[in-house]
């Protein structure tokens, strides 16, 4: 079977499985819409007006986490037994590749509610809104993308849910510092072509990534 | 092989590292420098910083590339030549950012500026490496351990040099010097004979690692057989 079938096979399968047991998925966006109160309740109330900066980490801080919470679950859930079985129907690059699309296409349901939640409590200064866009659907696949695979790793050991932090935080930062910058210029409302660089060096450690899980996933899925 | 020739091959890059240690040390302190109103006596560092560094960086390759043999050919030799290896390089990171805190102690006025994007690169660099080893202690399994954390190697490097190399270059601005903050020296800065000595204390401290690393690798081995005996008997 092609490799682009099984992805889309198990694709359907993530989605079935997350459609069956909604509680994970509601969980998360009530997950999301706390942390906006927090963050509301925290800082929005008592100043008249918070800074974009201030904004802007938040909003970027209340992702990272969420993400982490959204993306750990795809493999330490997993029984053992159920995955050894999927390795002899497909092959493991179909395996991660299904993950790290699910993730994305996951964590891009979940930035846009936090968007809402977020600009409904806290307001919306971003001057250059597509830019703004733009970057959180990148930012989002990006880190997903991440913790996809450090989610493979620490499912191999002991206290997997404190390492998902542990190991995944400092390995994102650089692309969390990137994504930073870029909808800090999309709040400022600079143009396209100052963060062009940027966009460009997104994508290009993006792509690192997802290249190194697709190489790296076989090492870790089976035992050989 | 003959005695003579395994003699060198075992022995004279221990002497080179030892000699280059003692000389640049000794001479660094006690060789003339140029006067800047800036930096005075406190350029002497130059010669204790920032071979750490360069050091760092080759011990954590040469942990990569041992990720990535035992990828490719799953020995215990080459997992305790990648995880020996990133022990020495944390160990001179570490090592790296004392030293650097002494030299900003007197040069910046203080000794932990939390602005720079080297000081914030390399701190989170080093937590990495921590997280590396607190991955090791996480599984039990010898072998599963060895592969997950060569996985965690390979796949940690890109942010790894991204956080050293690229982001300083990107921030546009450092305490350090260098051209917007560019992490790589600028040979026209130094002084020609301040260069030379720093150059021999790079090499020296380099070497230096790599024996610290190959003793520790040794020990590894040693209990890494008595095991198996016991196990056999």
């Amino acid at each position: 079977m092609q490799l682009y079938k099984q992805i889309f096979i198990l694709l359907n399968k993530e989605w079935l499985l997350e459609w069956r047991q909604r509680n994970t998925l509601n969980g998360l966006l009530l997950y999301v819409a706390c942390a906006v109160f927090i963050c509301y309740l925290g800082i929005g109330m008592k100043l008249e007006k918070i800074s974009p900066g201030i904004w802007n980490a938040l909003f970027w801080i209340i992702i990272l986490f969420a993400s982490v919470n959204a993306v750990s679950k795809s493999f330490l859930l997993e029984r053992k037994g159920l995955s050894i079985y999927m390795y002899t129907l497909v092959r493991p690059q179909a395996v991660i590749l299904s993950k790290i699309i699910y993730n994305a296409l996951l964590m891009l349901i979940i930035a846009l509610v936090a968007l809402i939640f977020y600009s409904l409590v806290l307001g919306i200064p971003v001057q250059n809104k597509s830019a703004f866009i733009l970057t959180m659907v990148l930012g989002a696949v990006a880190i997903s993308s991440v913790f996809t695979m450090i989610a493979a790793i620490a499912a191999k050991a002991e206290n997997s849910f404190t390492l998902m932090a542990v190991l995944g935080i400092p390995v994102v930062i650089p692309l969390f510092l990137l994504v930073l910058r870029l909808s800090k210029n999309a709040i400022d409302g600079l143009s396209y072509s100052v963060s062009v660089q940027d966009f460009a060096m997104l994508i290009a450690l993006n792509a690192i990534y997802v290249a190194l899980s697709v190489i790296l996933f076989p090492f870790i899925g089976v035992n050989h | 092989m003959n005695a003579k020739d395994k003699f060198i091959q075992n022995y004279s890059w221990k002497i080179l590292s030892f000699l280059c240690v003692v000389i640049a040390y000794t001479v660094g302190l006690v060789m003339k420098v140029p006067n800047d109103a800036k930096l005075n006596e406190t350029i002497r560092n130059l010669y204790y910083h920032v071979p750490m560094w360069f050091g760092m960086t080759i011990l954590l390759i040469v942990s990569l590339v041992y990720a990535i043999k035992y990828l490719s050919k799953p020995t215990a030799e080459n997992d305790f030549y990648s995880s020996g290896f990133a022990t020495t390089g944390v160990v001179y990171g570490i090592l790296g950012i004392i030293t650097g805190m002494f030299w900003g102690a007197y040069a910046w006025g203080t000794p932990w500026e939390m602005k720079d994007p080297k000081m914030i690169g390399v701190s989170i660099g080093m937590i990495l490496y921590l997280a590396y080893f607190v991955l090791r202690g996480g599984i039990a399994d010898t072998q599963q351990r060895a592969r997950i954390s060569a996985v965690y190697n390979v796949f940690a490097f890109p942010s790894f040099i991204a956080l050293i190399y690229i982001m300083p270059r990107l921030a546009g601005f450092s305490l350090h010097p260098g051209k917007e903050g560019n992490p790589g020296l600028n040979p026209k800065d130094a002084d020609a004979q301040m260069r030379i000595v720093f150059y021999i204390s790079t090499v020296g401290v380099t070497l230096l690692g790599v024996w610290i690393t190959l003793l520790q690798i040794r020990i590894k081995k040693i209990l890494f057989n008595l095991e198996n005996q016991q196990h056999n008997i």
